[in-house]
């Protein structure tokens, strides 16, 4: 389990946006000789609402790759065309047989004016601002650097104190000395006769022995408890898949792909038509991103790798834009494993409950690889269920046996377990 | 009174054998044989493993087994590639269908997980009903050994294009040369079929159309036939009747396809009515247990019976004889003249004349009870018809067979002839779901989905219509007959397409097809309302000839019967019904010779009880018309002496897993499907045979009020606690001197249990027929284990559930027989003679969940504790295996894993392969050895119904909560529910005046009641 410090985290965060706006307060006034760039983000912006569903700058997708378009088109053409192209291929008869690319029809935008939709096409034109790379690595050098300063300043620190202690010592040491006490023994020589008596008294060996024993117990059970306890459970997926990526930086709710948790007992690993929904349009990763995988760094270049996986899995063609039919069933690797006489159901925690993920799996949006963050023992459930109070939220169900149970134990709000969520039975069968 | 009956479980008890005594003390009968596991003596000294190399292994083993321990098993997960919108992966779906496999016909719900059916329950808005056989049905989906996987022509494997081309090629060749094929078919009872084969047989001039049923009703729809103009079975609305005489007709059981539905609908006496039921018969069978009044009385002697019956009724002087029960006979027909058009007469002889007569006599009686119009499409078996094709096939007459889901080798009386005759055919072509002989025997074999893999449509009256749709992807590379032999007709038109079709033109009309296939059914209009059909029969003679027929009986007399766990023996590889104890005589495994007590005393058999609690029997050699089988023989009170009962349907071996190869094939004898054959001759041949049966294990030690019987005068007029004739007294126990009723006394503080739920299962026995479906639906809710005959017979059954059977009889205790001054001998004289004829409870028996259960003060663990909702809970995975608690429990309920009956090549059942295991619940936990197990009162689902009820934000509604046993019940026995729930059925239930608990002077306080079984013994 590789454990980050969260301040050394905010810090670095910190410093890479301060970076970045330094950055761009520099290249924005440098860039903006040549390129318009008022003109160019709002194409951008355009292009981005509008047209990424289907049209990329340099690769086909539903729609043709629209990098420099205005090269192969007049721009009068483009502008009917976006317009309303269904019209434009009545009267054009280009436009007709450019209306062949693809069995799907194109959207009509009639609500653009000529001035965005010259914005859009200075954008295709001129493509997207540089990105801000030399300058963000440096930044991130500079921030590994205050990642592990505090570790090793504790130390030297910590030994500095402990030298200037033994100075100290020393010094009133000598000085008693000068001041005319007797010269005492060396240390060694004092743990000596200290050792002796220790051999002579029997009740100190007695309380040693039982003392060794406990400690020797203590550890003893604490490693036996361990045994089959997982937390932090890593395995390595056929998949760099992050959910830091997905669930952290895209926001995606965590019920949007593990969509039984809210029905079912299994939370349910989505199938890959799932993934489909969004990786259909999704092939690349940005420039940027960064993964850590099995203490790799991964890249652009190998994350774009892992989405080819999911193809390969649903059997999409990413050239030729269709399902092949040849489909590969992810092999994932279970993380969260419970014993088969546990019966644990996700829906009683997350609908009726309304329970975070979070709450049990950790957070899970800060994580590159899934790992198992809860102990997922029995007294570990056993603890939130004496502590939780039922959230009543108009719930029908608990409405008559709340109030009989809360007249019962006389409290106000009762707990899981005073419902009888500590009966063996209640997850044992 | 009702409480001083004698009840007993077997005859050895009955004689009072001091075995037995023994057996009741011990919870498990067999001692832990430690001396086996140790050694002798001479063998340790020998050995060359000395102590210390015994050390070394021991530490080196405990080492390795803790280190592999250490680290969990990496575990995959493999998701849908594309998700089936109907699909949530941890939530069952529900499909409507309906089975029709040739022997059983319901429509059904079928529950699946993940695509897998897990479970079949009767779809109650249609009027389903399950059997233990249909319950079960849902495993022979997964029976890999048998199923078969592809298609072959003599044994290789060809493709579905290659067969069809080589076999339409040789059925046109038949066809242009006009030479006969046969398309034999058991009943299917589906109307699009019908109207296939009839293209088919349109499009070959040169087929003609058999149908075959393995166990046959031929007579009773030849009957219809000539009486009624329909060759189809009569239908019985036994709800309506007053008074129902039967003659041998197992209505409870596979007579007609059973009725306990109805039959049951008919006797609930807290309306004030019940009907009067009357059986005579010569074997001990579940309708038979059932009557209030039951009649033993050798098949031919049942003939003349139903002659004076006929002759009393009608007035008519047939010629018939006078029979040692005429007295019976006679107010039998006095309560059928009382009852006037509500009574019924049933006879379950296959004789097409003694059919007629039941038929004329219901004429005459003006019965509104039997239904001539609403007929039963379920046994179209033909037996003549088969007859002729055997002898033609002999002649070499015949030169095509196809054969559908029929394994004629097997189970016709003369299939050495078949097999003859299918050696002079040209082409013969087996369509079966099954391997069996005579798939193996034909050129080709093409395999046919299972039903749970199938479309169709039943039609089994003329009022229902259901529909069959797939549950889950075939398993193997199959194909429907329907598709085969439309493909066959030059018909491009997939079955589905013609079935939907189909049914829309002729049935459906404007209503939905959706919603018809939603709902599993469809209620058709019917347009015939009364039989108008004249009959020519002349009923006069054909009942002189019945009489001539059954006056040249002479000799035993042999009744086959069908058992209630393997029917006619189609799904005989299926553990779970092999493991299923016969209702009657609570044996497993096996099917015997049943024999009267008195017969037995002069034959010379017996049954002796094995220290183990196992019981033996000797063999008998069955000879009939030169034809003799060797069966063991059980000796069965209630026996008609001079006749002997075998079930058919056993002794299947072809393909079959060597655990199921049990039981004698007795269709050898069952000439022309005749159930009755006379001039049997019997011989005790030599041999023990070791049955596996558990009549004398786990009786509940021999204590008292246990059952409680009433007649339905002493409820309507005797208080039900009456200090001295009440019918359902408490017990009374002495406390300061002084009796008081028991459940004043109590050494335990009571818990308060009004808030939430509380759980209670009401029993009533009035209306439980011990039909057993239940205990096979509570195998596949659980994951109980199948453990094999070899342990049932030492008493290591897992059934959570068990249905006990009780004799009893008018002779009351040994105790009171001492008092009138008997000698031991006449005691014992007397006491037979009653066992001649006993009164039969059946009692559904299963944890009790007792709210003072004796079984969680003695877990040294506490693995077992109390819940709130009233459930006894078990946790497994907490159990160290002492059995204390098993010792402890005064009702016998728990179940000890002696073994690992998972993935364990010792137990090759359905838990030991990948397609078995198939039909596991995944919401319940399969339990390892040294574990102890027992009924949960389906906790995993009152827990599913809360949770619904929780997710959708509202109270559980009224009679929602089920268990398995509740909702397989088709008479509707067993009621579970919430008694806090005033509005449930079940809070009523706890408090009507006939519920009582088992055993209840223990102060157990259990939480399933019971209802004193009513029986309608005083009116007619």
């Amino acid at each position: 389990m590789k454990s980050v410090p969260l301040h050394s985290r905010l810090t670095t965060l910190l410093l890479k946006s301060f970076t970045i706006i330094l950055f761009f307060a520099f290249s924005i006034s440098s860039y903006s000789q040549d390129v318009d760039a008022a003109r160019q983000t709002e194409g951008r912006k355009l292009f981005k609402s509008l047209c990424t569903s289907c049209h990329k700058l340099d690769k086909k997708l539903v729609g043709p790759a629209l990098g420099k378009v205005e090269e192969r088109r007049e721009n009068d053409w483009l502008k009917s065309w976006i317009k309303n192209n269904a019209e434009f291929q009545k009267v054009n008869a280009d436009a007709a047989e450019a209306a062949e690319f693809d069995t799907s029809a194109m959207t009509a935008f009639p609500q653009l004016s000529d001035k965005q939709i010259d914005d859009i096409l200075y954008y295709t034109t001129v493509g997207d601002p540089p990105k801000p790379g030399v300058v963000n690595e440096i930044g991130a050098g500079a921030s590994t650097g205050s990642d592990g300063s505090p570790k090793w300043l504790i130390y030297i620190l910590a030994a500095a104190i402990i030298v200037a202690f033994l100075i100290i010592a020393s010094l009133l040491k000598t000085i008693s000395e000068l001041k005319g006490a007797p010269k005492t023994p060396g240390a060694i020589a004092s743990l000596g006769e200290v050792w002796e008596g220790f051999k002579q008294n029997t009740f100190l060996k007695v309380l040693c022995t039982i003392f060794g024993l406990l400690i020797g117990a203590y550890v003893l059970f604490g490693t036996l408890f361990k045994v089959g306890v997982d937390e932090g459970y890593m395995p390595l997926q056929e998949i760099a898949f992050s959910h830091k990526i997905h669930a952290g930086d895209n926001k995606i709710d965590c019920q949007y792909c593990h969509s039984s948790a809210k029905h079912s007992k299994t939370s349910g690993i989505p199938s890959v038509n799932v993934c489909m929904n969004c990786h259909k349009n999704i092939s690349e990763v940005s420039e940027d991103t960064k993964v850590e995988w099995d203490g790799v760094t991964y890249g652009k270049a190998e994350l774009d790798k892992e989405i080819e996986k999911v193809y390969a899995a649903a059997g999409w063609d990413a050239e030729e834009l269709e399902y092949t039919g040849v489909e590969k069933p992810i092999k994932w690797i279970r993380v969260h494993n419970l014993p088969d006489f546990v019966y644990f159901n996700h829906s009683q925690h997350v609908t009726v409950a309304g329970l975070k993920c979070q709450k049990c799996h950790g957070p899970v949006e800060e994580m590159d690889e899934m790992r198992q963050f809860s102990p997922l023992t029995m007294g570990w459930c056993i603890d939130c269920h004496k502590d939780t109070k039922v959230d009543l939220k108009d719930n029908e169900y608990y409405a008559k046996i709340h109030k009989e149970l809360a007249k019962k134990y006389n409290v106000d709000q009762v707990t899981i377990a005073q419902l009888g969520g500590k009966e063996c039975g209640k997850c044992h069968y | 009174m009702a409480s001083n009956k004698k009840y007993w479980q077997s005859v050895e008890e009955l004689k009072g054998s001091s075995i037995v005594e023994t057996l009741s003390k011990n919870e498990f009968v067999e001692e832990i044989a430690t001396d086996d596991f140790l050694g002798d003596k001479e063998t340790l000294e020998n050995s060359s493993t000395s102590r210390r190399d015994f050390l070394k292994y021991v530490g080196f083993t405990t080492a390795a087994a803790s280190l592999a321990a250490c680290e969990g098993p990496v575990r995959k997960s493999i998701p849908y590639v594309v998700k089936p919108n109907d699909v949530t992966p941890g939530v069952a779906d529900w499909y409507a269908t309906s089975i029709a496999d040739g022997y059983d016909f319901a429509n059904v719900l079928v529950k699946t997980r993940e695509g897998r059916p897990i479970q079949i329950m009767p779809n109650k808005e249609a009027n389903g009903t399950t059997s233990a056989r249909i319950q079960a049905s849902v495993l022979s989906l997964y029976d890999e050994k048998l199923r078969l996987k592809e298609p072959t022509k003599a044994g290789k494997t060809i493709t579905w294009a290659d067969a069809d081309k080589e076999i339409g090629a040789k059925l046109n060749e038949l066809k242009l040369a006009n030479k006969p094929v046969v398309l034999l078919t058991g009943s299917m009872a589906s109307p699009s079929t019908d109207k296939i084969i009839g293209e088919f047989v349109v499009n070959n001039p040169n087929i003609k159309h058999v149908v075959y049923d393995a166990v046959s009703e031929s007579g009773a729809a030849e009957a219809m036939l000539a009486m009624h103009g329909e060759r189809a079975l009569p239908n019985y609305h036994l709800d309506k009747a007053k008074t129902i005489v039967s003659f041998g007709a197992d209505f409870l059981g596979d007579f007609h396809g059973g009725f306990e539905k109805q039959f049951i609908a008919g006797r609930k006496p807290e309306t004030g009515h019940m009907s009067y039921h009357v059986q005579f018969e010569s074997n001990m069978s579940l309708t038979g247990a059932n009557s209030d009044k039951r009649v033993v009385l050798k098949p031919s002697d049942q003939v003349f019976a139903l002659l004076n019956v006929y002759n009393a009724i009608t007035g008519a002087g047939v010629p018939s004889k006078v029979t040692p029960v005429d007295s019976q006979v006679n107010d039998a027909v006095k309560a059928l003249k009382k009852a006037g058009s509500k009574a019924v007469v049933l006879t379950g002889l296959n004789d097409k004349n003694a059919q007629l007569v039941a038929l004329a006599i219901n004429k005459a009686l003006n019965s509104e009870i039997i239904d001539t119009v609403n007929t039963l499409n379920i046994r179209q078996g033909n037996d003549v018809e088969v007859a002729q094709l055997i002898s033609d096939m002999k002649a070499g007459k015949v030169a095509g067979l196809i054969s559908y889901n029929v394994d004629p080798l097997y189970s016709l009386a003369n299939s050495s002839g078949f097999s003859d005759g299918l050696k002079k055919i040209e082409l013969s072509v087996a369509l079966s779901t099954e391997n069996n002989e005579t798939v193996n025997a034909s050129n080709f074999a093409l395999p046919t989905p299972h039903f749970l893999e199938s479309w169709g449509d039943t039609q089994f009256d003329s009022v229902t219509y259901g529909l069959t749709q797939p549950t889950i992807q075939p398993l193997f590379n199959t194909r429907q007959i329907q598709d085969t032999l439309l493909k066959w007709s030059g018909n491009s038109t997939s079955y589905y397409e013609y079935l939907k079709d189909f049914a829309i033109t002729n049935i459906l009309g404007s209503s939905s097809w959706n919603k018809a296939l939603h709902n599993g059914f469809y209620n058709v209009k019917s347009i015939q309302s009364e039989d108008l059909f004249e009959s020519a029969v002349d009923v006069t003679s054909i009942a002189s000839a019945l009489a001539s027929s059954a006056k040249s009986a002479s000799g035993f007399e042999l009744n086959f019967y069908t058992k209630t766990g393997l029917g006619d023996g189609k799904q005989a590889n299926n553990p779970w019904l092999q493991e299923f104890p016969d209702p009657i005589t609570r044996a497993s495994w096996d099917n015997y010779l049943m024999m009267s007590i008195a017969d037995a005393g002069e034959l010379g058999f017996s049954n002796p009880v094995k220290d183990n609690g196992a019981i033996d029997g000797d063999y008998a050699k069955v000879t009939v018309n030169g034809v003799s089988v060797t069966v063991p023989v059980m000796v069965q009170p209630g026996q008609a002496k001079g006749s002997f009962g075998l079930a058919l349907g056993y002794g299947k071996t072809f393909g079959l897993k060597e655990e199921m190869q049990v039981g004698v094939n007795a269709y050898p004898l069952y000439n022309g499907g005749n159930n009755i054959q006379y001039n049997v001759a019997i011989e005790k041949v030599s041999g023990t045979h070791k049955f596996a049966c558990t009549q004398v294990q786990k009786t509940i030690a021999g204590r008292h009020d246990i059952l409680k019987v009433a007649s339905l005068k002493e409820y309507k007029t005797v208080a039900p606690k009456d200090h001295k004739n009440g019918w359902n007294k408490p017990s009374y126990v002495s406390y300061d001197h002084q009796e008081v009723e028991a459940n004043t006394i109590d050494l335990w503080d009571e818990h308060n249990r009004e808030v939430g739920h509380h759980f209670n299962l009401s029993i009533d026995l009035t209306s439980c027929t011990g039909c057993g479906a239940c205990v096979v639906a509570c195998h596949a809710e659980n994951n109980v284990a199948v453990v094999g005959k070899n342990e049932v017979r030492v008493g290591r059954d897992m059934h959570w559930l068990r249905i006990d059977r009780y004799y009893s009889s008018e002779v009351e205790t040994r105790e009171e027989a001492k008092e009138l001054g008997l000698s031991r001998g006449d005691t014992y004289r007397a006491l037979e003679t009653e066992a001649e004829n006993p009164e039969v409870t059946f009692q559904p028996m299963m944890c009790q969940h007792c709210n003072h259960a004796p079984c969680e003060t003695v877990c040294p663990v506490a693995a077992t504790s109390h819940g709130r909702q009233g459930q006894n809970q078990m946790a497994y995975n907490r159990c160290v295996g002492t059995r204390y608690c098993a010792n402890n429990c005064p009702y016998r309920v728990r179940r000890f894993n002696w073994f690992n009956y998972s993935n364990n090549n010792e137990f090759d059942f359905n838990m030991n392969n990948e397609y078995g295991k198939m039909v596991l619940n995944p919401d319940v936990v399969v339990r390892s050895r040294g574990v102890m197990e027992k009924c949960s009162m389906c906790i995993q689902m009152t827990q599913a119904t809360i949770l619904k009820a929780k997710k959708e934000g509202r109270a559980v509604n009224t009679d929602e909560f089920e268990t398995a046993c509740s909702s397989a019940c088709t008479t509707g026995a067993m009621v579970f529910g919430d008694v806090n729930n005033k509005e449930d059925k079940v809070a009523a239930l706890a408090q009507d005046k006939r519920a009582y608990n088992v055993l209840d002077y223990l102060q157990t306080k259990p939480n399933v009641i019971y209802q004193v079984k009513i029986k309608n013994t005083n009116e007619a």
